[in-house]
């Protein structure tokens, strides 16, 4: 008894002594296996886009990546998806909302990894990238164009680019210049007189074209960081070299954000995101209209006929998790937008899903303050932020940043 | 000397095994009377509010993934362990100390027989601690289990 006794005062004086002996910075096994679940090394397979056959078709992806650049898709031949979502810029524009034919009255969102997204927009009233890729489409501020029209063009400039993936157009002699349910009166009025069969073939092609833009968003990979470097060599039990290693401010605010500072409740995953909606407060802009986020997103996506149940999506209808399974509280849901990716971030202010605030020190001074919202409730509460713990969650903020593409996809496949 | 070693060794076992036993019987009445606790992720097992049913899930990846859409398998039985067929399934929950709900609405789809239930579309989009409310209305009456589980 007394030799294991002694042995078992001897293992603990030597346990005390190792915690004793452990460096503060040392980070413990919960920090690590959080660390490693946003890691880039995490990320999943590109899911599949059931709704979308094309998804990832290569052709289908070439094709709509010149869909994507061209501004003969627009009312007025000037707009592009690229007006907005400039490729050097992390596919965004870097202005508080975005502007093309008007001035929307959302920020531009980056596109890098949008191929894993649940819901697209900041409201997620679209299931899917080739139905979102509809809207700006017809949206009268952004390409300002019609889905005839739309028609038109890819008939008289890609038949063949399109025959090769989608097979032949449907003979459109006849049909209206301007035409769809969503346009300015006459064009609304053109669409009703049109028959049902026309109306469908015309709906087919303009599917089709987010189709093929929808593949080539998929090829949009988020590129790998500062951090995912530090990751990596936490995971493997090495020790950070190079450009891997961390400053202590930055481990510091790596810390707080896996901690403390709660970040990790919804900026989680490889993404940063849980591809939920939440409000959290970000005071709306004088002067826009009325913006109620996902409460009206939800209602918009069951609407939405390019949806993953609809007639042009190619899923069987089990398929469609999202959609199925929808969180459908609209009071829950009042003024809750789409968790953000923070990769890339830093270097893309201004913030939130209007360009509320300006830099990155707004954005902790809002997570500190926990305004309350002007409708609904905000689920942040205020964390208190040292003036050293602020500028450790910067700092670890820059190294989820992003260099600036070495060879972006040109405008041309 | 010897004697006495060797009488040491015995005590040990003996020790050791009314250890075992001890906790084998915590383990037990842990099992059944508090909520399992997240290490014990091979099966959930809980007896409802009101006693009428014994109820189990089964999640169909382990550990119960986050941020994924997935499907669970919930065994409903009497207490006596009787199969519970043709219950209607309603699947609440939320994180308590967020005050969340779930970010799905999950759906009871088949029942196989057995007592068995396939529940589709449970996600959870945040680690910590969930709570989640099953409602079973069948034969033996109206009915909720609790489940507490941490991610
Ligand atoms: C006027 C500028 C503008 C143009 C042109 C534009 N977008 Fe956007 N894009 C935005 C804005 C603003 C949002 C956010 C809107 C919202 O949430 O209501 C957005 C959101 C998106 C999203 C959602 C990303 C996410 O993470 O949810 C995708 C994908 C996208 N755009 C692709 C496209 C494609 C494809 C085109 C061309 C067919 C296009 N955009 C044209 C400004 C533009
Ligand atoms: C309750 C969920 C939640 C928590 C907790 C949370 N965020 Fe956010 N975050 C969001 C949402 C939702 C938005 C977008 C809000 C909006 O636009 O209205 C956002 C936006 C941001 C943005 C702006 C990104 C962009 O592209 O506009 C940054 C940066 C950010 N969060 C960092 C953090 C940090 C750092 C923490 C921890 C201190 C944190 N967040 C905690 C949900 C959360």
């Amino acid at each position: 008894m007394g030799m294991a006794r002694r042995l078992f005062v001897s293992f603990a004086l030597g346990g005390l002594v190792a915690l004793a002996g452990c460096d503060s910075s040392e980070l413990s096994e919960d920090e690590k296996a959080k660390i490693a679940s946003l890691s880039i090394d995490a990320l999943g397979p590109l899911p599949p886009s059931p709704g979308n056959r094309f998804a990832d078709h290569p052709r289908a992806a070439a094709f709509g990546q010149l869909l994507f650049f061209e501004e003969g898709l627009s009312g007025e031949g000037n707009v592009s998806c690229a007006t907005c979502h400039m490729p050097d810029l992390q596919f965004q524009d870097g202005l508080p909302r975005g502007v093309a034919v008007g001035e929307s009255d959302r920020r531009t969102m980056p596109l890098a990894g949008t191929g894993w997204n649940v819901w697209q927009f900041w409201d997620g009233r679209r299931d899917s990238l080739w139905s979102q890729a509809l809207t700006p489409l017809e949206d009268q501020r952004e390409h300002a164009g019609n889905r005839t029209a739309f028609a038109h063009y890819i008939a008289a400039t890609y038949p063949d680019g399109y025959a090769e993936v989608f097979g032949a157009l449907p003979v459109l002699d006849g049909l209206p210049a301007n035409a769809s349910p969503l346009g300015n009166e006459a064009e609304r009025a053109a669409w009703a007189a049109m028959g049902e069969d026309e109306r469908d073939a015309v709906n087919r092609v303009f599917a089709n074209l987010g189709k093929a833009i929808g593949a080539f968003e998929r090829t949009l990979h988020p590129p790998e960081t500062r951090f995912d470097r530090f990751a990596r060599a936490v995971a493997a039990g090495e020790v950070a070299k190079g450009d891997a290693a961390f400053s202590d401010l930055e481990q510091e605010g790596l810390r707080l954000f896996i901690g403390k500072a709660n970040c990790l409740e919804c900026h989680n995953g490889p993404r940063f995101t849980d591809d939920h909606f939440h409000n959290t407060g970000v005071p709306p802009v004088a002067g826009l209209p009325d913006d109620l986020g996902r409460a009206k997103g939800m209602a918009d996506v069951l609407a939405d006929p390019f949806n993953c149940l609809g007639p042009y999506s190619d899923a069987a209808p089990e398929a469609c998790e999202a959609l199925r399974f929808m969180q459908r509280d609209a009071a829950v849901m009042e003024r809750a937008y789409k968790t953000p990716s923070l990769r890339g971030a830093a270097s893309r202010p201004p913030y939130m899903h209007a360009g509320q605030i300006n830099t990155l020190d707004g954005v902790i001074d809002h997570y500190s303050t926990a305004p309350e919202a002007v409708s609904g409730e905000s689920e942040i509460r205020g964390v208190v932020f040292t003036d050293r713990g602020r500028r450790a969650l910067i700092a670890f903020l820059k190294t989820l940043d992003v260099e600036p593409l070495s060879g972006p996809p040109g405008r041309s496949p | 000397m010897a004697a006495q070693r060797a009488n040491g060794k015995q005590r040990l076992i003996l020790a050791g095994a009314g250890l075992l036993v001890a906790s084998v019987a915590i383990y037990a009445a842990f099992r059944l009377f508090a909520p399992p606790p997240p290490e014990m992720d091979t099966a959930y097992n809980t007896v409802s509010r009101d006693g009428l049913y014994q109820v189990m899930f089964e999640p169909e990846t382990q550990p119960v993934p986050l941020n994924e859409t997935h499907d669970w398998v919930v065994v409903i039985t009497t207490p006596e362990g009787a199969a519970v067929e043709d219950a209607q399934i309603s699947i609440d929950g939320g994180m308590p100390d967020h005050g969340h709900g779930l970010p799905t609405e999950p759906e009871a789809s088949e029942n196989p027989g057995e007592g068995r239930y396939r529940v589709e579309g449970m996600r959870f989009n945040m680690g910590g601690h969930w709570e989640i409310r099953i409602g079973i209305d069948a034969e033996p009456g109206l009915d909720e289990a609790v489940f507490n589980l941490d991610l």
